[in-house]
């Protein structure tokens, strides 16, 4: 019970201030489940499910060649899998356990120990904010395949997930959002995880991905999307899902709740649009794949920013996010030759980069922002420059111990041959596609 | 005997059909296919990543017929195919040794 006070009152820190009402529910004791906050985070954590599979499998599935399609569906579902057994196993008591230091809890919550059907967190059952979490360690690890995809081994994927979430997630996600976290002290804005989610996996996939190589053939080869219509599918599915990510991170259904889901809407909209506006400016044509680009980036830059700032900010947020996310995937990949193949970093990195930073101006009470930060401007601004650049650093040293572990146990790349004839005849024995 | 190969934009696979059929003739093989000549290629842009492809695609059209029905069909083939435009694609004649219908093994003119 005390630990439920605990929590709701880091999530009020986090970006609730303008959510009075919350508040007060938080300090009156004794803390008692709420019939309709419980309901919508029971939903928000399925929305996030939603979002990993089918979503991502599908946008990430549609992006490689034919040969690689099951491998990528099978890697996302696989790791989010592994994502949930470990969360109950360690990495929840990692994250959100009792005492600890700023970069990690105690582990007296390890295999969910002490947790029942009647303990609370804020005003929801703990079970559902353990599935809530759980959800958000499983998107994550998945998100960072979309850098190592069509030439990692099945069971390098498995090892790397383990190790990074042991050693990169559970913590970051600690210092973020549990009261007692490095981040959460600072008084850095986050409010649905643009540092612990995206630039988090955008560093640690631009990282392993250069450890792990090109692909055979890149950047010459064609190596075209193979299904632009099960990315656009996947692209919807994210969106929708995404409500869940954003506004359930009030942990309420309440206005708060209901500001992350207008600037869930419409940051996604200016993104999309802005996407496609900077490639006919660039003297291409508007593509499909540009608008789905677009409305991820935007997705991804307003995930810190969505209970943190008015709707028209968070539309200029996206539309920032648009224009700084093409340049980076279609100008500053080729330049450096890194084979990020799905442009994880390009977007959710660099995407995320810009919605941290974004969002000490877009909060800021002077351009209409809530203002939940209570600091100046510079000062908001230095924590959030802060809070990004120890996640850059921590998520970089991560993966490098992490993915040369998994090349100590598994050798963490397939053979040439297998990457030429695909890693679903290679890895898994099958055909995406049997006509 | 002759082999008629014709290779063909895709959207005039129906017209050149119809003017096959109106010709005399009883049946054909069509292929997809991928190729280039004069026409040019497309290219492709997936975020920034920029692949030329000089394949185009086209339908490749076999009939085989008695030597003497031959003009007309490829006259057919000519006249319903064209646009006037480059890429309207190429016709070319062979000479057929031999034919067997499967089914009944008679040949030559009696298996087409």
């Amino acid at each position: 019970m005390k630990h439920g006070m605990k929590i709701a009152a880091a999530l009020v820190g986090t970006g609730l201030f303008a959510a009075p009402a919350f508040a007060q529910a938080a300090a009156a004791p004794p803390p008692a489940i709420n019939a309709g906050d419980t309901a919508w985070m029971m939903t928000s954590s399925l929305l996030v499910l939603l979002m990993i599979v089918p979503g991502l499998a599908l946008f990430y599935g549609g992006l490689v060649r034919t040969k690689n399609m099951l491998s990528v569906m099978t890697q996302v579902g696989a790791v989010a899998a592994l994502a949930m057994i470990v969360w109950i196993m360690w990495g929840y008591t990692m994250a959100f356990g009792d005492g600890g230091n700023a970069f990690v809890s105690g582990f007296g919550k390890a295999f969910l120990s002490g947790v029942t059907a009647v303990s609370v967190s804020g005003t929801i059952p703990e079970y559902v904010f353990v599935c809530f979490q759980m959800t958000f360690a499983a998107i994550t690890i998945a998100l960072v395949l979309g850098s190592v995809v069509e030439r990692i081994k099945f069971s390098a994927v498995m090892v790397f997930a383990l190790i990074w979430l042991t050693i990169v997630y559970f913590p970051i996600a600690h210092m973020v959002w549990a009261s007692g976290g490095l981040f959460f002290k600072a008084g850095a804005l986050d409010y649905a995880g643009g540092t612990v989610v995206h630039i988090n996996s955008g560093v640690s996939a631009l990282v392993a991905c250069i450890i792990l190589g090109k692909r055979i053939g890149y950047p010459h080869d064609y190596m075209a999307p193979h299904s632009l219509t099960m990315t656009g599918i996947g692209t919807g599915l994210l969106w929708v899902g995404w409500f869940g990510f954003n506004a359930g991170s009030a942990l309420a259904a309440n206005g708060a709740a209901g500001l992350a889901m207008i600037n869930t809407f419409v940051a996604t909209a200016a993104g999309g649009l802005v996407w496609m506006l900077v490639e006919r400016v660039s003297g291409h044509k508007g593509s499909a794949l540009g608008f789905c680009s677009g409305l991820i980036a935007g997705l991804v830059a307003v995930t810190p920013a969505a209970g943190n700032s008015s709707p028209f900010g968070a539309v200029v947020l996206g539309a920032v996010a648009a224009v700084v996310c093409f340049l980076a995937v279609s100008k500053l990949k080729p330049k450096l030759g890194y084979d990020d193949a799905l442009d994880t970093f390009g977007v959710h990195g660099i995407g995320g980069m810009v919605g941290a930073i974004g969002t000490a101006f877009v909060n800021y009470a002077a351009f209409g922002g809530p203002g939940n930060g209570g600091k100046s401007l510079g000062a908001q601004l230095g924590v959030q420059i802060e809070a990004v650049l120890t996640t850059i650093v921590w998520a970089a040293i991560g993966t490098v111990v992490a993915i040369y572990i998994a090349k100590a146990v598994t050798g963490l790349r397939i053979s040439p041959e297998g990457e030429r004839e695909g890693l679903d005849l290679a890895d898994h024995g099958e055909r995406a596609y049997n006509y | 005997m002759k082999l008629i190969i014709a290779i063909i934009k895709p959207f005039k696979l129906d017209d050149v059909r119809e003017a096959l059929t109106d010709v005399g003739v009883s049946g054909m093989t069509v292929s997809e296919v991928k190729g280039f000549g004069r026409q040019k290629g497309q290219t492709e842009i997936y975020r920034g990543a920029e692949y030329s492809t000089n394949m185009v695609p086209k339908i490749k059209i076999e009939i085989v017929c008695a030597t003497d029905l031959a003009p007309r069909v490829v006259e057919a083939i000519q006249a319903a195919a064209n646009t006037g435009a480059i890429g309207d694609g190429k016709i070319f004649v062979l000479d057929v040794g031999e034919a067997v219908r499967i089914r009944t093994g008679e040949t030559d003119q009696n298996a087409l």
